[in-house]
């Protein structure tokens, strides 16, 4: 029988691995494949924080990386930036920094500046990036990514299942609404 | 004989079938036949039409994702009615690495004999086939209208050869 359309699911579980805001007991996971570089994931940026605005403790979410080097030269590099933040402490900020400053991605110093103004070691961190000390991570949430059915960027998943629609606001909360078991919904 | 051909969705060739031959331009004068793959696995990416206008659609995601596809030895097509100088330009612009194969003349002729033609807009369908070293589909898959299925269902398949 030809295989019937069904929408891949995450086949690397949220763990203690993941880059994780919110609580790990929100029974509603919003997880992102992301790329610092994409524009489309720059514009779902402002998105997800509405998201985890309206949807308040009731949502977590997690982001994975998922650079498409092939267009992105840059993307990878932010990556081990953020990741590179993380073992500081302080990957949101620095996530966060990096989706708001995209256009600056081609210069390092601008995000060294944010290392030392976030008060992170930015010497360290700067000597982890250009020892590759995260790549590995970075390179198993790719994996797990294509292995999952990650089939662009942004490609967000809903409790485990990909989102086929928009990544826009009104259909990802619909979404979101969708597949909230109805005893956490308020 | 269409079965797409009356507002149906295509009837994509299921797992068991042999591949049907075919010999498609993939530059302007340059030809690929499918048995010349004969003796490696072969996966076959029916398409609509190039120039989707999103951050890295389909035919760009196996690009960056071909190294993956590599390690089985396949051999990686991507097929849409569009002409030889739209796929050049479009695998420029992709940084495509493997071929584009124009199923232009007699159009959509190839797309039918995998039942991956949507008569009623004069493309392809949006399906996939993972192809064996003998020549036979071993999987396929129709993905549903703007949906890029990904690589994830080609990797396991493959694995599974």
């Amino acid at each position: 029988m030809t295989e019937k359309y069904r929408a891949p699911r995450l086949i690397l579980p949220v763990g203690e691995r993941d880059h994780s805001d919110g609580s790990a007991d929100a029974a509603l996971v919003l997880l992102e494949y992301g790329d610092y570089q994409c524009p489309y994931c720059g514009a779902a940026y402002p998105i997800v924080k509405q998201i985890q605005k309206h949807f308040g403790p009731r949502l977590r979410f997690v982001f994975r990386n998922f650079p498409i080097t092939n267009a992105h030269p840059r993307a990878e590099w932010a990556a081990e930036v953020a990741e590179a933040a993380s073992a500081q402490d302080r990957f949101w900020p620095m996530h966060d920094f990096l989706y708001e400053h995209q256009s600056s991605l081609d210069d390092a110093t601008v995000f060294l500046r944010e290392a030392k103004r976030l008060r992170l070691d930015a010497k360290r961190l700067d000597l982890e990036v250009s020892e590759h000390a995260y790549l590995p991570k970075i390179q198993e949430d790719y994996t797990s990514g294509i292995r999952s059915g990650v089939n662009g960027t942004p490609t967000f998943y809903i409790n485990g299942v990909r989102y086929d629609g928009y990544p826009e606001l009104v259909p990802l909360v619909a979404a979101l609404d969708a597949a909230e078991p109805p005893a956490a919904r308020r | 004989m269409s079965r797409a051909g009356v507002g149906r969705k295509p009837s994509v060739l299921s797992p068991g079938t042999k591949a049907p031959d075919f010999t498609l331009k993939s530059t302007p004068d340059q030809s690929v036949s499918l048995q010349e793959f004969r003796g490696q696995p072969v996966v076959l990416a029916f398409y609509p039409a190039d120039w989707s206008p999103v951050c890295t659609d389909q035919m760009g995601l196996y690009a960056q994702v071909m190294p993956e596809f590599k390690k089985f030895n396949a051999a990686v097509f991507g097929i849409s009615v569009d002409g030889i100088w739209s796929h050049l330009a479009f695998a420029k612009d992709r940084k495509l690495n493997f071929p584009l194969l124009a199923d232009f003349e007699p159009k959509g002729a190839v797309s039918r004999s995998f039942g991956a033609y949507e008569a009623e807009v004069g493309e392809s369908a949006r399906a996939l086939f993972v192809i064996d070293a003998h020549g036979v589909i071993r999987w396929s898959l129709l993905s549903p209208d703007g949906i890029n299925p990904g690589a994830d269902g080609i990797l396991s398949a493959l694995e599974k050869l």
